[in-house]
């Protein structure tokens, strides 16, 4: 029974990271339709931020996070105006390819700046001591990871609800024209939508990081797993995508505990392929037939 | 000039004298090869012509049926795999092994196609993406296949003469490749190929005029994965060990990042884009080696990167030409193409 309890607490825990970078991946889908996949190695650039202020220029760490979370919004939103924004109506295949090829970019900066290496992220939560009720182990990383991410749920929940940006993002997704005609500034807004997404993104990256390992393919699988997990709760539904998120940390975990671990990272998106079999705009998005 | 008075003019294979003649020549250059350069020369040639395979596939995929696919790299692994595996462990002879392997990463992809047949744009791209990783990860993973090492591949042999210098490699794998191409070519003049075309048009209106869309979805996925897995194959002869490690995403990336540049739907496109990009792939490995760029790089990377991470400004450079073209040239290197042809068709007007 212990290792049940032990699997659902590491599956929620590596959920929460996967929950947040879908989340990073609906909200700009959402607003531009955009699946992007630059967001791996946008929080993968910010997370080396985090960690050369820390370690070359001796910075704490709240400080290095909280400049890094700066340095995500600025990233993300000259990522959009530098290479979204040219491109002159283009199709779904168009904007993949430009996304790739800004993953491409920024993966090649990254090995280029850092090389291979991997190095330790240092965080200030320990890997082994932490709480145990009951006689589980949850350890102190596991838990911020978990509370961090809920937190950051809320926010962005209360983000999307109650301020005037929040609506306006809301509004431009439902209707690009109607809410330029009623004077939202729609450019600006998706700009920042990218600006949101990659801060999301770096805190999902300050989260792996110290419990893999921190080298330019570090994202490469939770970004896939993320991306995974939002196509799993449907792409455009917030809660969907978070959902989603954790179900496959758990689903993933689960099979690693009880079957196999060495096919671990097959099984999660063999089930994508059948959940979506089923339904193929994800569990909590209601599909819609194109017309003519 | 262009005009067709007759159907059969239209479905030829070469439209116009002009462009059979070209094409004679241009194989006449092909086979003189081996006697004019050095081994070096033929492997990047190899080389080219298996990726050119692969991005013909590709491009019936994406160009012609308007899907997406993120998991060539996967089709590939099984081509290689499956061709090395069949005449290592059955003991079967190249010239069956190579389609057979063909077959067999035409299964799969059919079997992939199955899925996709309700699913578009991200759901697609993120299926297929599955598909890549999953068949790199159980193929590392497993015994049978040599798991993390990978497997020696064996010579390739025809009829008991052995493929064992450059020009007989580069014969074999030439002559597949352009078999392939001009089947490629052929399949769109065939009522297959245009279903898919119209299947990527308007999926509706394809229906509406009696297109089992089904059908076509599954077996263009079926064709495309077959020129994938014969081009995985070749490779593996071409490098003489295949490894799971190197069919990885970046690899899936790179297949596209081909088509892309040298234009969907169009065979020719697909080769030219497959030899810009393995040519630059080869020759951006060693940068630093280039006259003027690569003491400047070096020293740049000196102050500010690492020496070590130089041979990343490969994707740097893949990604800016895959943005660029996007935005800037949409058609790839075969719009510019026909920009040119009819700019000096009217010239000087």
């Amino acid at each position: 029974m212990n290792l049940f309890f032990d699997l659902v607490i590491g599956g929620l825990s590596i959920g929460a990271c996967y929950a947040l970078v879908a989340l990073a991946m609906v909200i700009i889908y959402k607003t531009s339709e955009v699946p992007n996949f630059a967001q791996g190695e946008m929080a993968m650039i910010s997370t080396f931020v985090a960690f050369t202020l820390m370690s070359d220029y001796g910075v704490g760490f709240w400080a290095a996070a909280g400049i890094t979370l700066l340095f995500a919004l600025a990233l993300g939103i000259v990522l959009e105006v530098a290479f979204l924004r040219p491109a002159k109506d283009p199709s779904i295949l168009g904007l993949i390819v430009i996304t790739l090829g800004a993953e491409m970019i920024l993966y090649g900066l990254a090995g280029w700046k850092w090389g291979a290496n991997q190095n330790p992220f240092p965080v200030p939560f320990s890997e082994y001591s932490g709480i145990s009720p009951g006689g589980i182990m949850i350890t102190e990383i596991n838990l911020w990871t978990f509370v961090t991410s809920l937190v950051l749920m809320l926010l962005l929940f209360l983000f999307f609800r109650f301020t005037k940006l929040g609506v306006a993002m809301k509004a431009v997704q439902q209707n690009h024209f109607a809410a330029k005609a009623m004077g939202i500034p729609t450019r600006r807004v998706l700009s920042f939508t990218w600006g949101l997404s990659s801060v999301t993104g770096a805190v999902a990256g300050m989260l792996i990081a110290p419990i893999s390992t921190l080298d330019p393919n570090m994202m490469l699988d939770p970004m896939m797993k993320g991306f995974a997990g939002a196509v799993l709760g449907g792409m455009t539904s917030l809660p969907g995508a978070a959902l989603g998120g954790y179900l496959l940390g758990l689903v993933e975990n689960f099979f690693g505990g009880y079957v196999s671990l060495e096919f671990k990272s097959v099984v999660a998106f063999g089930v994508i392929v059948l959940i979506l079999c089923v339904k193929p705009s994800g569990l909590f998005v209601r599909h819609f037939e194109r017309k003519v | 000039m262009d005009m067709k008075r007759h159907y059969y003019e239209d479905v030829r294979l070469f439209k116009t004298n002009t462009a059979l003649a070209l094409t004679v020549l241009f194989l006449a250059v092909l086979a003189s090869l081996p006697f004019l350069v050095g081994d070096y020369a033929l492997y990047v040639l190899n080389l080219i012509a298996i990726h050119s395979i692969v991005a013909i596939g590709l491009n019936i995929l994406v160009g012609c049926t308007g899907q997406i696919s993120l998991g060539h790299a996967g089709f590939f692994a099984i081509g290689a795999y499956s061709c090395v595996l069949l005449m290592v462990k059955a003991g079967l002879p190249f010239v069956i092994a190579l389609p057979a392997a063909g077959l067999i990463a035409a299964l799969f992809g059919f079997l992939l196609g199955l899925p996709s047949l309700r699913l578009e744009g991200p759901y697609l791209a993120i299926a297929t993406l599955g598909f890549g990783m999953a068949v790199t990860q159980i193929i590392g993973h497993s015994d049978f296949t040599g798991g993390h090492m990978g497997i020696h591949a064996p010579r390739m042999s025809i009829a008991g003469v052995v493929a064992d210098t450059g020009p007989r490699q580069y014969a074999v794998i030439m002559v597949v490749a352009v078999a392939l191409g001009l089947c490629a070519v052929s399949l769109m003049k065939t009522r297959v190929g245009r279903a898919f075309v119209a299947v990527r048009d308007s999926e509706i209106a394809a229906e509406a005029m009696g297109i089992n869309i089904s059908w076509f979805k599954t077996l263009s996925f079926a064709v495309s994965a077959f020129y994938t897995g014969v081009a995985g194959a070749l490779m593996a002869f071409a490098l003489e060990h295949v490894s799971a490690g190197s069919f990885n995403l970046i690899l899936s990336i790179t297949f596209l990042a081909m088509i892309i540049v040298g234009g969907l739907g169009s065979v020719m496109g697909s080769i030219l884009g497959a030899a810009l990009l393995t040519y630059l792939q080869l020759k951006l490995q060693i940068i630093q080696e280039a006259p003027w760029i690569g003491p400047f790089l070096l020293e740049i990377s000196k102050r500010y990167f690492t020496t070590e991470g130089l041979p990343n400004i490969q994707s740097i450079v893949f990604g800016a030409i895959m943005i660029a073209i996007v935005v800037f040239e949409p058609l790839g290197m075969h719009g510019i193409y026909l920009r040119c042809k009819r700019y000096w068709r009217m010239w000087p007007f």
